[in-house]
């Protein structure tokens, strides 16, 4: 049954070759017998899954049933779930049992997915290795001395090692689309806006967006086409009906006209991930698109304006983790002033606290107008340069990031040499627009991702023209050696 | 040294919605401890706002109410600082594009005259909860009903030159939330809530001196002996040589004396930025005429209305108009009796004697508008004199019934046939022929004496005006 897309399983459930509960038990075993070297779980939820199983079977008996029903799927711990502990990666949220679901879990769980458990991931989803949890580092399945990217790390080796069908992430800077390229998988950022936020705990309010992390393109379309869509619990969702995302996934890529941003093939960017880059281009023009270079003269402001408006965010955002009323609160304080101050550092863990020190001084009186404000202004600039070269282009595609996935501790030691790490991706957040990462070649074993990016709200064009792809290449199909 | 007095209000008001500003939680006042506290305002993890709308309408409201600019696009910002009552660790409120902006408020000052007081802004932003230091052993509850919900924050310029005329424009801010229903301005239970900026300078002097802020006074009389404190403090201190520290600081009724919260000189930083989780609120000019359709004829008008539809003096037409429940009483006396004038008196004398004496308010009148608007009906067609009407009047109190009852079953009508009266006369001047001469010859103040004699025997109820005239006409024979 393993390393199928859920196009196929749901194919397979539906001609009755398994049920739901023997799928179901089948990826309990894997991550029993895996999720030791990979750490991709923090929490499963077996019981759990094993009740939805047997509720979708009965549905399915019934009927009643969806192309997600009985699916085992893996939610990123930074979503909440009624009941059962949603951490963020987090000490400060390691006791913490979320009082309700998020929309996405919500609609999912309507959808009739089966949970599995919650994926590991950088703390707070501030990291792009993995390596920020509480719980441990994630490795990547297809060399475990290696990371899996972040923040999404768990849900992207998760879905990589096959320990679930599908998985849940999010992305604030490319923590969807990064963690996809290093685990050689499918990961979208929808606009910022087309999937609520209700229920996703914040890191960066107005960059932050959840997203599919899958085998396929497909199966991405099947997932956002039970989660995006309007939600009035979040006001900066759009009201905008969601088109059916499965329709458009044959259209021809006849005519289609591709943009290659000039400055994300400057230097910095690996030749392994270039070359890959070039072939991926070749495919698209035999199936009929054309190549043109596009220019972004503003991307070399992203990461800086982002390590300003993302920390400046998260320094409110985090706030509320207190000590007060729930999460980690230090033994014994003796006042007020000592329960935050040791609550807050013991409960943090330290790239957490750089960013919000950060963003606490971008914010600050007197730095505000050369900080913030000036941020604020380059992502304009940035929303500029898109939508000029949008002008031009139906969608733009280069690399994910600079090389494959790199060494566990390997970059830890330097922040800025870490935060470079999402130099293609951090853009693509600060103009709210859709992106994804999909598998388009290997490098001594290890994936190399492109990146698609469309304009706002043409999710469904990003779909059809990875579809397109993946049926022409075989890239997505591969698997690391569990 | 004469020394003039600067002040400025920021008067907190808690506007009366079903809801809470950002959460579907309810405002009710009085429940038990976070009993009304929802997901979004313990700041759960991963929740986020929604803006009730029913709090920008009562807030344009205002600012039509006062001839405000409105806000077309507003914008929510948030103010971080930890304080245990603030769960989300920032407040959300509006900075920078308020949904109210400048506008004005006439007050009335002791000499009749008239002030205008310009308001600066009035910003929509969320109550904390409440921090409870007794009954939990040395440690701090914290109840977060309040926790979210609506303010209107109504920050005035530095205009106010007294305490009297800060207690002046509190009452008309008062008068107007009430006429507008957005809230129901209990500062004892802390919906309207008042901070005064108090500084003091030498008369004519340009520069403003440093200031005071006195945090949360919960009632109209303790406004004005906060000021009235801290002005005699800040004067002591600069006639010594001192100086001002800016600052925070409470009123302590008990020992009527402010005291020092905290220094402003090491302020909070509250690093404001645009809240993410809202977009910007805007406003197009067919909402706000929606909502000026549904303005109340607010005090300034129904004042000059009295005056001019029941030829009241300013002063008694203010005085009924100063709340909307006092002028629609009015008004259904008048409705009842047809007299304006007498109905104005009545209102604002004996009633209001009355219920000051009994410390009620207009709506618990013990005497209903349409009662009292009988018993000046009796006094228009003579059938009590104004006098007698006094003893109805009380008589009304302990008793549920009718005026005509009343007046019936003590037997206070008025005598006013004409063959009585003169049998009266007669016999008071057969009983009193000493004061007969005294006033023939000449001492004409003993008839004030017949008057007295002939009310006695009539036990006040015969006409006055008939019995004027017999007597006079009688003694003069």
């Amino acid at each position: 049954m393993s390393r199928r897309t859920v196009a196929e399983l749901s194919r397979s459930l539906a001609r009755g070759e398994f049920s739901s509960t023997e799928l179901t038990r089948d990826y309990l075993s894997r991550i029993k017998q895996f999720n030791g070297v990979y750490n991709a779980y923090i929490t499963v939820t077996e019981e759990l899954a094993l009740a939805q199983a047997g509720a979708a079977d009965q549905r399915r008996a019934r009927g009643e049933y969806g192309p997600l029903t009985g699916i085992p799927i893996a939610h990123k711990d930074i979503f909440c779930m009624q009941d059962v502990r949603t951490t963020c990666a987090s000490k400060m949220l390691s006791n913490f049992i979320a009082p309700y679901n998020a929309t996405v879990v919500e609609r999912l769980n309507a959808a009739g997915t089966v949970t599995l458990g919650k994926t590991n991931m950088d703390e707070f989803a501030m990291g792009s290795s993995n390596e920020t949890s509480f719980f441990g580092a994630v490795r990547n399945p297809w060399d475990p001395e290696r990371v899996p990217g972040g923040s999404s790390g768990g849900s992207a080796a998760a879905v990589a090692a096959d320990l679930c069908a599908m998985a849940t992430g999010t992305d604030t800077g490319g923590s969807i689309r990064q963690p996809a390229a290093f685990c050689g998988i499918t990961g979208f950022k929808p606009s910022y806006g087309r999937i609520s936020r209700w229920g996703m705990i914040a890191f960066a309010s107005s960059l932050d967006q959840a997203g599919p992390i899958s085998k396929s393109a497909e199966d991405a379309a099947l997932m956002m086409n039970a989660i995006a869509g309007p939600d009035i619990k979040d006001s900066t969702c759009v009201d905008l009906a969601a088109p059916d995302y499965m329709a458009t996934l044959n259209d021809s890529l006849q005519g289609l006209r591709i943009g290659v941003p000039r400055q994300h093939l400057a230097e910095g960017l690996g030749a392994e991930v270039e070359s890959a880059l070039q072939a991926a281009l070749k495919v698209f023009e035999n199936l009929g698109a054309t190549i043109q270079e596009v220019d972004l003269p503003n991307s070399h402001l992203s990461v800086p304006a982002y390590y300003v408006i993302a920390p400046a965010e998260a320094s409110a955002n985090l706030s509320r983790f207190d000590g007060v009323r729930y999460g980690y609160r230090c033994a014994d304080p003796v006042n007020l002033e000592d329960m935050y101050k040791r609550s807050r550092n013991e409960g943090f863990g330290s790239e957490v606290k750089r960013r919000i020190m950060i963003g606490t001084y971008a914010l600050s009186a007197g730095f505000y107008d050369a900080y913030y404000i000036k941020a604020q202004q380059i992502r304009r600039l940035i929303k500029q340069d898109f939508d000029n070269a949008f002008k031009e282009v139906d969608v733009i595609i280069g690399p994910t990031t600079p090389h494959t996935a790199f060494k566990l501790g390997e970059k830890n030691s330097d922040p800025v040499t870490m935060y470079l790490e999402d130099i293609y991706t951090i853009a693509v957040n600060l103009a709210g627009l859709p992106g994804m990462s999909i598998p388009a070649g290997s490098h001594q074993g290890l994936p190399i991702g492109i990146q698609l990016v469309g304009k706002d709200f043409d999710e469904a064009r990003l779909l059809n023209v990875a579809h397109q792809y993946q049926q022409n290449t075989d890239w997505h199909l591969q698997g690391p050696e569990v | 040294m004469v020394w003039e007095t600067v002040i400025g209000l920021e008067v907190h008001v808690q506007l009366d919605t079903k809801s809470k500003l950002f959460s579907g939680s309810s405002t009710t006042f009085g429940a038990e401890p976070n009993t009304q506290a929802g997901i979004y305002d313990l700041a759960m993890p991963g929740t986020l706002p929604v803006f009730n709308e029913a709090v920008l309408r009562m807030a344009v409201k205002f600012g039509l109410a006062i001839d405000a600019e409105i806000g077309r696009r507003s914008v929510f910002d948030r103010k971080n600082y930890f304080y245990p009552d603030l769960p989300k660790g920032y407040q959300v409120t509006q900075l920078q594009f308020p949904t109210v902006g400048k506008g004005s408020l006439q007050i009335t000052l002791e000499d009749g005259s008239d002030k205008v007081i310009g308001i600066t802004r009035a910003h929509i932003e969320e109550d904390a909860g409440k921090s409870l230091h007794e009954d939990f052993l040395g440690l701090t509850g914290i109840d977060l009903n309040r926790a979210g919900t609506a303010l209107l924050e109504i920050v005035s310029e530095p205009e106010l030159r007294n305490a009297k005329e800060a207690v002046a424009y509190l009452k008309k801010l008062h008068a107007i939330i009430l006429y507008l229903g957005i809230s129901d301005g209990n500062m004892a239970q802390g919906s309207m809530r008042c901070d005064a900026n108090v500084s003091v300078r030498k008369l004519g002097a340009k520069e403003f001196g440093t200031r005071a802020e006195i945090k949360n006074i919960n009632s109209f009389r303790f406004v004005e002996k906060a000021i009235n404190h801290e002005v005699q403090r800040q004067i002591n201190i600069l006639e010594d040589g001192g100086r001002i520290i800016q600052e925070t600081r409470l009123y302590d009724a008990d020992k009527d004396e402010t005291r020092s919260m905290r220094s402003k000189e090491v302020a909070n930083d509250y690093r404001y930025f645009p809240e993410p989780d809202l977009l910007p609120v805007v406003i197009d000019e067919a909402y706000i005429e929606s909502v000026r359709a549904e303005l109340p004829e607010l005090p300034n008008a129904k004042r000059a209305r009295f005056v001019s539809q029941y030829g009241l003096s300013d002063y008694d037409a203010g005085v009924l108009a100063s709340s909307r429940e006092m002028a629609n009483f009015y008004e259904e006396v008048v409705k009842i009796c047809d007299d304006a004038k007498l109905s104005a008196n009545w209102v604002t004398v004996d009633l209001q004697g009355l219920l000051n004496k009994s410390d009620l308010e207009i709506n618990q009148s013990p005497v209903s508008a349409t009662r009292l608007g009988a018993l000046i009906g009796r006094i228009k067609d003579q059938t009590v004199s104004s006098k007698i009407a006094k003893t109805v009047f009380e008589a009304m109190l302990g008793n549920e019934q009718s005026v005509d009852e009343i007046i019936e079953s003590q037997g206070l009508k008025q005598v006013t046939d004409s063959g009585a009266i003169e049998k009266l006369v007669d016999e008071v001047i057969a009983a009193n022929p000493e004061q007969v001469t005294q006033y023939r010859a000449g001492k004409e103040k003993v008839f004030a004496f017949f008057i007295g004699q002939a009310m006695k025997v009539s036990k006040g109820k015969a006409n006055p005006d008939q019995l004027n005239a017999l007597l006079l006409q009688k003694l003069k024979g």
